[in-house]
């Protein structure tokens, strides 16, 4: 197997998931959000499902190898300063995310079996992205 | 409108994510964060764009199989047209500043105990829950 064909199988049983668990569904992440109205707390079990299955699963892999099957070495994030660029992007995300109902991982999944209103979503996120990308690299290139 | 409370759906599902994000540490070493996928589809020359569109392939490509074969996943979008544009917006550029989402912050990250995640986290909860919120109750709704 090869870096390509894992991350497919990886990408299969994540998609197949967020789609059971009903992630990809907007009005049912929305509900869990608002307790106040027609509360689901379904999104809670999501979470703690993802959570405690990753938990367990890093703790055994990093517990019995040094490096992943089909690489040199794990790639894990290297930052570690919580500033306000960490705190003001996820606050935006978070407001983008109550007013669309839509995660990105919940999207990308929502696409195979919603393409509409999903496909607006996500190209919309992708000029967001794009935009940010842009912004972030200004700076470097007046001073290059 | 109501949802369906449902337990041990979200619960299975939650878990087949999770062993998503543990196969990609096992054989790839990688962090099974979607906003970081997505840079797969912006940056086709780099490197890592292969795997990571393959791993976005299969995520978009199981629930369409399912379908085929005769599921149904329940689907309801309240936010269309504009605001939904707006909102999507507004993700794109909150993931790309926050570097990372639900699966990369939420999951691999809180799953790492890293407190640059917990702290993404917690913030993305709280702003969610406060738009959601402020939008269905607070304008004398």
């Amino acid at each position: 197997m090869n870096r390509t064909l894992s991350a497919l199988l990886a990408g299969l049983i994540f998609g197949l998931g967020i789609a059971i668990s009903g992630m990809a569904n907007p009005a049912k992440v929305l509900n869990f959000f608002d307790p106040l109205g027609n509360w689901d707390p379904s999104l809670a079990f999501v979470m703690g499902g993802a959570l405690l299955t990753t938990a367990i699963g890093y703790r055994v892999i990093f517990g019995r190898r040094t490096a992943p099957v089909l690489d040199t070495k794990f790639h894990l994030p290297t930052a570690r300063t919580i500033d306000a660029r960490l705190i003001g992007g996820s606050a935006l995300f978070g407001i983008g995310w109550g007013i669309a109902g839509f995660c990105p991982g919940g999207a990308i999944p929502a696409l195979g079996f919603a393409p509409w209103p999903t496909a607006l979503f996500l190209i919309s996120m992708g000029a967001g992205i794009v935009l940010a990308r842009w912004v972030q690299a200004l700076p470097r290139r007046q001073t290059a | 409108m109501i949802t369906d409370f449902t337990p041990l759906a979200s619960l299975f599902g939650g878990i087949l994510i999770g062993l998503g994000a543990v196969i990609l540490m096992a054989f790839n070493g990688r962090i099974a964060g979607m906003t970081a996928m997505l840079g797969g589809v912006l940056e086709p020359r780099n490197p890592d764009s292969p795997w990571r569109l393959a791993f976005l392939a299969g995520a978009i490509a199981a629930p369409l199989v399912a379908t085929l074969l005769g599921a149904e996943f329940a689907f309801s979008s309240p936010t269309t047209g504009p605001l939904l544009a707006v909102g999507g917006l507004i993700v794109g550029v909150g993931v790309t500043y926050g570097s990372g989402c639900t699966s990369g912050h939420g999951v691999c990250g809180l799953a790492r105990l890293s407190p640059r995640s917990l702290v993404a986290t917690l913030t993305f909860m709280a702003t969610t829950f406060a738009t959601v919120t402020l939008m269905r109750h607070g304008f004398g709704g």
